[in-house]
């Protein structure tokens, strides 16, 4: 077997796939973001508290209606949209005109009282959600262990960016939809209901960060503080794949999920700052992102 | 003419305070986690515990009057540091207790210090505030890393766990546990083949989890705290860890950690405290009149919040033993001359360096046929006696040892 700087090569492909897997989970939240910078012109800073919520949901189904996670993993997303559709239309549809910096502000407030709620009812310590039956186990690979689960999150980020990027970018309500941030005048002119389009394009939004949630839970602590923890990241994911550009945020999330995971093995202390680096770096070369259009 | 009357009006205040020479007056002040990681290990919890030793205290001397205050110090030396502070200046904060996180509670300690006023840690683990940094006006109550590293790497190379590899959190805490636990690990004739310190607040540690596993140590000892620990357990479970014969040593684990992560992925896991709260009956009465003052019925006490109580109470004595709080060395030194006993921790005592002694426990948490009712975490593998459970006073390198 040969070895890359003293790592055993299939040591290394082990942690390639699971750069990839990690990715697949920023690929996921940053969808939500950047779809709704795109088409709301929002920076939604409450999306960690909203990925939380999603896991918090799913806890909360098992205990009180015993609901498990293959119903949770539609419901949940159902019910965390709908709080977020309830958001949008009571408080975020007066902000579009306005800086984006009023709905940043107005997202992180919501996002600290969320925290705050959640920490005051079920505490800060995480409370426990066990995997599925049928995602038990795991095959070896030959270089790594594989857990199911993992293989799992894999294929279902795959399928929902996927079908989220090829609904906005390659059908006929995507091309309304992208119309509407562009001319929304021209748009209600044809007879097409912008208002609500807007608030259900916020509502899926929101969704995907609940499904994220909802995934993240059999394996990440369920604690009120793990969408704080994770969200300055996934920001980092959206500024280097380009704000607004679906394709750059899912590339992007999938990419830097493998760079994290490299620093892992060759220089462990730096892996939480790693990201930020590669950040500062794009932003000199080229500040509107990877994939991003200059405004 | 209003405003002299007002003078007028404060100045017969004082005198009538003054003229009731008996009572003693005593402002606690409660600095701990509130919002964050360690807000179940400490936080409202610990105001509540020692709201009940200030109860229990008064009811029988009445004429002790006890004012507390709390705060909540983000993890921050900083912002502990200005709130004491001001604490202290301002509002005559005579001891400052609790403070989980070994960051801020160094610095507490320093403070005290530099204004002679009493600094009671119960949450903090660093075992130098007892020994390299150790000063006349702190008290350490409730455990250390040593005592974590001892009780749980002694018992597992006992039973045959005699190669370790470290997941260790990447600042002083998890450097001092992973330390410690390795000595004695290597003492007991066991071997530590490898280690990887990871960030605070790592959310993923299947990469972490990889190398120790592709290591072939025995034991994967858990050299943090809080969400990292549960994060990389219930990873470890996925992962296979367990069912491939290794067994993850978790060297900080408090009752909320195993109620995060269900007793199905933390069975077996086996672990040090100073105090549980199924352990005996008085244990069982303060934690149900804890519930109520928390309003919390389904949350259990950790060993943090029950050493705040026990610590509190403590203070409260030496302070009407020497009638007067107002100098902070004094009362500490009445703390050490004056034996310990309360419910909760039973008889002990404050050793010259600060360090409280009591005995440690090595548990063992069950499984879920094993455990009856809510809270029902541990089985006792073993106690160990005061003297073995904390680190020599000779060892500890602390100046007031020698003197």
């Amino acid at each position: 077997m040969f070895e890359i700087f003293g790592i055993p090569s299939m040591a290394l492909f082990g942690q390639l796939l699971i750069g990839l897997i990690n990715g697949s989970f920023y690929a996921l939240l940053s969808l939500g973001l950047a779809v709704i910078f795109g088409m709301l012109n929002i920076i939604n800073f409450s999306h960690g508290a909203q990925y939380m919520m999603g896991a918090f949901a799913a806890y909360l189904l098992l205990k009180f209606t015993g609901l498990g996670y293959w119903p949770a993993l539609i419901v949940a997303p159902l019910l965390v949209g709908l709080f977020g559709v309830v958001i949008e239309r009571t408080m975020l549809r007066y902000l579009y005109k306005l800086d984006h910096l009023y709905g940043l502000l107005l997202t992180f407030g919501l996002a600290l009282i969320i925290e705050g709620v959640a920490r005051k009812n079920l505490g800060s310590a995480g409370l426990p959600y066990v995997l599925p039956d049928s995602l038990q186990g795991g095959h070896n690979l030959g270089f790594m262990f594989l857990p199911n689960y993992r293989a799992w999150v894999i294929v279902a980020s795959l399928v929902v960016c996927f079908g989220t990027w090829f609904a906005i970018e390659r059908t006929r309500l995507g091309a309304y939809l992208r119309a509407a941030t562009e001319n929304p005048t021209l748009v209600r002119a044809f007879g097409i209901n912008v208002p609500v389009m807007i608030t259900l394009t916020y509502g899926f939004g929101v969704a995907l960060a609940a499904f994220a949630g909802v995934m993240a839970a059999p394996i990440y602590n369920v604690s009120p503080q793990m969408g704080s923890d994770l969200i300055i990241v996934v920001f980092a994911v959206v500024v280097i794949g380009g704000m607004g550009s679906i394709l750059g945020a899912i590339i992007t999330g999938f990419g830097l999920g493998v760079v994290e995971g490299l620093t892992k093995v060759f220089f462990p202390e730096a892996s939480n700052t790693v990201i930020f680096v590669v950040m500062a770096i794009v932003l000199l070369v080229r500040p509107a992102g990877l994939f991003g259009r200059r405004a | 003419m209003k405003k002299s009357l007002g003078l007028a009006a404060l100045a017969a205040v004082l005198v009538c305070g003054t003229a009731s020479a008996q009572d003693i007056k005593v402002k606690i002040g409660v600095l701990t986690d509130m919002s964050s990681l360690y807000a179940d290990v400490g936080g409202p919890g610990s105001v509540a515990a020692a709201k009940l030793a200030i109860a229990d205290f008064t009811k029988d001397h009445p004429n002790v009057k006890v004012e507390m205050v709390s705060a909540d110090h983000q993890n921050k030396p900083d912002i502990g540091s200005q709130i004491a502070n001001k604490w202290i200046d301002v509002e005559h904060v005579d001891a400052i207790v609790d403070v989980p996180n070994s960051g801020v509670a160094l610095a507490m300690s320093q403070l005290a210090k530099q204004k002679n006023k009493v600094f009671i840690g119960s949450g903090p683990a660093s075992s130098d505030l007892t020994g390299a940094k150790c000063n006349a006006n702190t008290v350490h109550w409730t455990y250390d890393t040593w005592m974590l590293a001892n009780g749980t790497g002694k018992a597992l190379v006992k039973t045959g766990g005699d190669t370790w590899f470290f997941l260790t959190s990447d600042y002083a805490f998890g450097h001092a546990l992973e330390r410690d636990t390795a000595a004695v690990v290597e003492k007991a004739g066991g071997k530590v083949l490898g280690k990887v310190r990871h960030p605070l607040n790592t959310n993923d540690f299947s990469s972490f989890l990889l190398q120790a596993q592709s290591s072939k140590a025995k034991i994967i000892g858990l050299a943090n705290a809080g969400g990292d620990t549960i994060n990389a357990i219930k990873q470890g479970a996925e992962f296979g860890i367990v069912k491939g014969g290794q067994k993850f040593a978790g060297l900080l684990v408090f009752a909320s950690d195993v109620n995060a992560l269900g007793l199905k992925t933390a069975q077996g896991l086996v672990l040090t405290s100073t105090w549980y709260w199924d352990m005996t009956d008085a244990n069982r009465a303060w934690t149900k009149r804890w519930q109520a003052e928390r309003n919390a019925p389904g949350k259990f006490p950790t060993m943090v919040q029950a050493g705040v109580y026990s610590g509190v109470l403590h203070y409260l004595k030496a302070v009407t033993a020497l009638k007067s709080a107002a100098d902070g060395a004094a009362v500490v030194a009445e703390m050490k001359k004056l034996p310990t006993d309360d419910p909760l921790f039973g008889k002990g005592s404050i050793r010259i360096d600060g360090r409280k002694m009591h005995p440690a426990y090595l548990l063992e948490v069950k499984s879920p046929e094993e455990s009856k009712y809510p809270g029902d975490f541990y089985k006792l593998r073993a106690t160990i006696p005061a003297a073995e459970a904390f680190r020599p006073l000779k060892d500890g390198g602390c100046s007031l040892a020698n003197g």
